[in-house]
């Protein structure tokens, strides 16, 4: 996974010179291969797990050398692109409440415009890597961990026959304690449109924080904080998604002025590839399975964050303009 | 060293009447002027030579020291530091720094410790040792030398600062040249490169040459874009991005 060994399997010397490519916005030179590499591998996660793959561009860049503003900011732009086609698929086939998914835009749009105040103010304490790098180890350790449990519950259930216990309730009781109530017909909920705003908001958080798309988060939050079924879960959660990395965008090119459009453009090319042999892949395999996999990509991302966060790192000093 | 300082003055009053007229020439040249950055950038090869030369236009005929530093664009800086704080890695303490060079390179023709002693070497900034990096607010002296030390080990594993000494050159007592080269990751601006002849431990001669380091083409256009038009910009990488995906959906749905 690591670029290096990418860019040794990839191409010889020889190519590695012809596809060197500046990035305008990054100020440094990259092989393009190993960009278009890494678009396509996390294109071919979120293409077999619905998941943006955002998760491990933004680490991934870093690792590589870009600026770690400039790399969450292209990288939100890969997540548009790689969800963009998953959208359009579950619109076809009714996969999305529309309903909820604009709540959940809503918050999320509130939380790009928070996330960015929290950016701007971290930034300036010189404590947003650190932060990030916190995020990234309670979130992906977090959520990686729930997902391998619930996914090793469900092969062994379904090898000793027995089937897995019904869930007791359908939202948290939380959810059900909120203020004023709306009727979601296609998700079947009849609740307080404030719990999908401030889930919409706590993504878009972390989407303008940590170039991730959020999905990893959005879709266990709805399906066991909201309630909602599995039948709307992964298309709504693309659908805001979606909105949420096309603002985020949007918020980086007129705050941070970060995007780097090559950059994002080799990610695209790569990922939007890799989304579609992904989607290939999830047809074939047992979607316990692919969980599990998702999983222990998830708990090794965190685990790595986690060593870097405890080791010395390589770098002890680091240079910010003024 | 207080008591040699008439003696210093008398003898450089003698030098100016008596010698003065034979201080040398120094006629330095750059292999480019321009460096442009588009795409395909991956940094540049910049070769300063030029030739020593006595006011008679003969030879200089003596033995000089040739030191080249090449200097960026100045910026003021933060260096964060981390520090182990409960287990873990983080920006602990920092320093600001006025004029921090984002590009800093010197070649000599020997080590520069035998070429000059400390003071001269500190005044003409030859070598990283005796950057004036300007620290902003009152710090104690070991701090700013820590900061100072950590940012040029920095600058100088990313190619950024660099001290080559023995890569100039000299030919024939009269021309000399230097190869020094730029990483991609060099930020845009003027370069100033900055040529010494010494004798004797003496500066006798120095001259400056320009390089302008500037996006051009596609590159400049993104770059003033993205900084002028954020919105224009922002919009175009959305529409880019959406259209991408759209396509490729397109295209592997049929296929």
């Amino acid at each position: 996974m690591a670029p290096s060994g990418l860019l040794a399997r990839t191409c010889r010397p020889s190519v590695a010179k012809a596809m060197d490519v500046y990035l305008p916005i990054a100020n440094l030179s990259v092989n393009g291969l190993v960009i278009i590499g890494l678009g396509a591998l996390t294109g071919l996660l979120s293409g077999m797990f619905g998941v943006g793959g955002g998760f491990l561009t933004t680490p991934l860049l870093i690792f590589y050398g870009v600026p770690p503003t400039v790399a969450a900011a292209s990288a939100a732009s890969q997540v548009t692109g790689a969800s963009v086609s998953g959208a359009f698929a579950q619109a076809r086939r009714g996969g999305i409440d529309y309903h909820i998914g604009a709540v959940l835009v809503a918050g999320g749009v509130i939380g790009t415009g928070l996330g960015s105040l929290l950016f701007r103010l971290l930034q300036s304490l010189g404590q947003i890597d650190t932060v990030i790098n916190i995020l990234y180890v309670l979130l992906l350790g977090g959520i990686g961990g729930l997902m391998a449990q619930e996914s090793i519950a469900a092969l062994r259930a379904q090898k000793s026959g027995q089937p897995l216990p019904a869930r007791k309730r359908r939202h948290h009781p939380l959810v059900a304690s909120l203020p004023l109530r709306w009727r979601f017909y296609r998700s079947g909920l009849y609740i307080s449109p404030l719990a999908p705003l401030l889930l919409g908001m706590a993504t878009g958080i972390l989407t303008m924080l940590m170039g991730i798309g959020g999905g990893f988060i959005l879709v266990p939050a709805m399906l066991y904080i909201l309630g909602m079924g599995v039948n709307v879960v992964v298309g709504t959660s693309l659908f805001q998604i979606l909105f949420v990395t096309m603002v985020t965008t949007m918020m980086h090119a007129l705050t941070t002025r970060a995007v780097d459009i090559v950059l994002a453009g080799l990610l695209l090319v790569g990922s939007v590839t890799g989304a579609q042999l992904g989607t290939f892949f999830a047809q074939k395999a047992k979607p316990e399975q692919l969980r599990l996999v998702l999983a222990v990509i998830v708990l090794a991302v965190a685990l790595r964050m986690a060593l870097g966060l405890g080791y010395r790192p390589d770098e002890i000093y680091t240079v910010v303009p003024l | 060293m207080t008591g040699r300082k008439p003696l210093r003055l008398a003898s450089l009053a003698a030098c100016l009447l008596l010698l003065g007229a034979r201080d040398p020439i120094l006629v330095p040249e750059i292999s480019q002027h321009e460096i442009q950055v588009r795409q395909g950038f991956t940094g540049a090869d910049l070769l300063l030579f030029g030739a020593v030369l006595s006011p008679e236009g003969s030879r200089a005929a003596q033995d000089y020291d040739i030191v080249v530093v090449l200097e960026g664009p100045v910026q003021s800086i933060v260096l964060r530091e981390k520090q182990k704080v409960a287990g873990m890695w983080i920006n602990a303490d920092s320093l600001e720094f006025r004029s921090a060079p984002s590009y800093f390179a010197v070649a000599s023709s020997r080590p520069i410790g035998k070429i000059v002693d400390d003071k001269t070497a500190a005044i003409y900034e030859l070598g990283l040792k005796w950057l004036q990096l300007s620290p902003i607010g009152v710090i104690e002296p070991r701090e700013q030398k820590r900061f100072s030390e950590g940012l040029v080990d920095l600058m100088r594993r990313q190619g950024l600062y660099r001290e080559d000494e023995g890569s100039v050159r000299i030919s024939g007592q009269v021309l000399y040249q230097a190869r020094i080269s730029l990483p991609s990751s060099v930020q845009t601006g003027t370069y100033t490169a900055e040529t010494f002849a010494i004798r004797g431990g003496k500066v006798v001669a120095s001259a400056i040459t320009r390089v302008d380091v500037k996006k051009e083409g596609f590159e400049r256009f993104v770059a003033v874009a993205a900084e002028r038009n954020g919105w224009l910009y922002g919009l175009f990488a959305v529409v880019v991005s959406v259209g991408m995906g759209w396509i490729a959906g397109r295209l592997f749905a049929r296929g």
